[in-house]
């Protein structure tokens, strides 16, 4: 390590080492960290047994379910259907493919609001599919059902993101060899080719997953927001805003903060690993 | 190819193509399953917008965009998104030339910490924010304080009262934070992939620090530059909870064009939500062209680099 250090010093010919390193932890400090050290010395203003009891509190917890059971329904069903737009786009030809291709994004680059009137209105009773559904007895608009629609939505383009350059750079070789050997196209599928996208599913899933337990602007106008039922937890920390209870706010945005920061960890993980198992294969 | 190898491949090909491919009724099965979910979520929801904007016609349309209040949420949006991109723009080039050129220890974790606003909820961007600069945080109690650690300071700032949350300069902050990594995203791993050699060659032939960057660099990385920028302005000219914590709402001042949108549905004019929400939509569509447009560019950029 020390070597490798002094080596790279001698060589370094490149310029602004100093000034961008230099810039980048300010500019990273001033907006970033320094801005989220708040939360933790405004948690600091609680003692712990008011912590534990704001962050337990029978509405807390409820939207805690909420919040956690859709986004891990919306991540699933994500992940399967999005494998198969992944697998669409890259193995089979058909019209409009480049087109479907690019709009697999537009959850990305529509604004969550735009998202969020959207589809309250098409889920509402006489909406555009909500008058579909009233007849067979779905309610979506106001329910647990319209969190998890929202969130769908919203986690859609991960899956297919994350698994769409694997799939494109796998060895038709491997399958090929397979097939040779007398595997038929579903033992091809399931032994070889699953196998090898389980980290970009997972990551996929990860990243999918993590982005609905935050989300706030597609949900909030098909969900009603009724208190026990259909209140997500960055919703619960809104309305502590709104009533101006600052710590009460902090203190369920620290929860929600610990587990974000704990999955970012777990895709970190993941990637490492998946990187290393890459190298020692080829090698 | 010798013919008796393709003699040795032909008694194979019949059952090695049925386990390489699927069977055309999958196949349409499975094209049929991507574009139903694809519909139901994307493209439905995308032309009702488009539709319910214009539900009561092109003049009401029109009126409804050039009413003061949308324009006055225009114009927020556009000075949010002049100050944040350029400045993150800057950020993003700085931070990926010192991760992409050089060595350092604690890579990983800085990498780590310039994603780490993708990670964080919108409404705790925004409060992270009203707990720095509200009246309760830390801003606030200083200026609050009986003996401030600065005095002259303390004074200058109740005497000029500036005030950040509830106002244009906390919406720019949050703005700030919520696309923070775009540009850094898109050209850390792109310099990474680019090497050094050519930044190194033209330092010595005698080129100064900025003629290897302006002259090689800069045009190595112009489409990701391009890229990461539109992504970082359509999260800037849409981002809604982080910006709807520290704004305030006062209709007319302080509402970008999304929470303009939520107040014109929350008075029941959907019509009117709708008609403001198209040009984010379309804003959206742009975006996505223009991403599509850029990534032809990069791999034919990448095609020519290689073919030579």
């Amino acid at each position: 390590m020390a070597t490798n250090n002094n080596t790279t010093k001698k060589i370094r010919v490149l310029p602004g080492f100093r000034l961008t390193l230099g810039f980048t932890l300010f500019y990273l400090g001033l907006i970033v960290l320094i801005p989220l050290s708040a939360v933790f010395w405004k948690t600091s203003s609680l003692s712990w047994h008011d912590f534990w009891h704001t962050v337990t509190l029978p509405a807390v917890l409820a939207s805690y379910r909420l919040t956690f059971g859709a986004s891990f329904c919306a991540a699933v069903v994500n992940a399967f259907f999005g494998f198969i737009v992944a697998w669409v786009l890259v193995r089979y030809q058909f019209f409009g493919k480049r087109l479907v291709d690019a709009l697999v994004d537009l959850p990305f680059a529509l604004p969550t609001a735009v998202a969020g009137i959207t589809l309250a209105s098409l889920y509402a009773k006489a909406g555009w599919i909500g008058q579909w559904l009233e007849p067979l007895g779905i309610k979506v608009a106001n329910t647990q059902l319209g969190v998890f629609v929202a969130l769908t939505f919203i986690g859609l383009p991960f899956i297919v993101r994350t698994v769409q350059p694997v799939l494109e750079d796998l060895n038709p070789e491997l399958e090929e060899a397979a097939a040779s050997l007398g595997a038929n196209r579903w033992q091809v599928f399931w032994r070889v080719i699953l196998p090898m996208l389980t980290p970009a599913l997972l990551t996929g899933f990860t990243l999918a997953f993590a982005r609905a337990l935050g989300e706030y602007g597609s949900v909030i106008f098909i969900a009603g927001n009724i208190p026990m039922k259909t209140q997500i937890t960055p919703v619960v920390i809104m309305g502590e805003l709104d009533m101006f209870d600052y710590a009460k706010a902090t203190a369920i945005a620290v929860v929600l903060l610990v587990i974000s920061f704990v999955l970012l960890l777990g895709v970190n993980v993941l990637q490492w690993w998946t990187n290393r198992h890459d190298s020692t294969n080829l090698a | 190819m010798t013919p008796p190898a393709t003699t040795f491949h032909a008694p194979l090909r019949a059952g090695h193509r049925r386990s390489t491919t699927e069977s055309p009724r999958v196949r349409r099965l499975l094209i049929g399953g991507a574009l139903a979910f694809l519909s139901l979520f994307l493209f439905v929801p995308l032309i009702s917008v488009f539709t319910q904007a214009f539900a009561k016609g092109i003049g009401f349309y029109f009126q409804t965009i050039s009413d003061p209040l949308a324009l006055s949420a225009i114009k927020l949006t556009l000075i949010a998104a002049a100050i944040a991109v350029p400045l993150n723009c800057v950020f993003g080039v700085c931070a990926a030339w010192t991760i992409a050129k050089f060595e350092f220890r604690g890579k990983n974790i800085l990498l780590t910490l310039i994603d780490l606003p993708f990670s964080i909820s919108p409404v705790i961007s925004g409060l992270i924010y009203v707990l720095v600069f509200g009246a309760q945080g830390w801003l606030g109690l200083y200026r609050n304080a009986d003996h401030p650690a600065f005095p002259w300071l303390a004074n200058w700032l109740n005497d000029h009262d500036i005030k950040i949350i509830f106002a244009v300069p906390g919406i720019v902050l949050a703005t700030l934070f919520v696309t923070f990594p775009f540009v850094a995203r898109e050209l850390i791993p792109l310099m990474q992939a680019q090497g050094r050699n050519e930044e190194e060659a033209a330092r010595v032939l005698g080129a100064s620090g900025w003629q290897t960057f302006w002259r090689i660099t800069l045009p190595n990385i112009k489409w990701g530059l391009l890229y990461g920028v539109i992504l970082c302005n359509a999260r800037a000219m849409g981002e809604f909870g982080a910006v709807s914590v520290v704004s305030g709402k006062i209709r007319g001042q302080t509402n970008t064009i999304p929470l303009h949108i939520e107040a014109l549905y929350d008075d029941y004019n959907f019509t009117g939500a709708f008609a403001v929400a198209s040009l984010l939509a379309l804003l959206a569509l742009v975006t996505l062209g223009l991403k599509t447009w850029v990534e032809h560019k990069n791999a034919s950029q990448k095609e020519a680099d290689i073919s030579p």
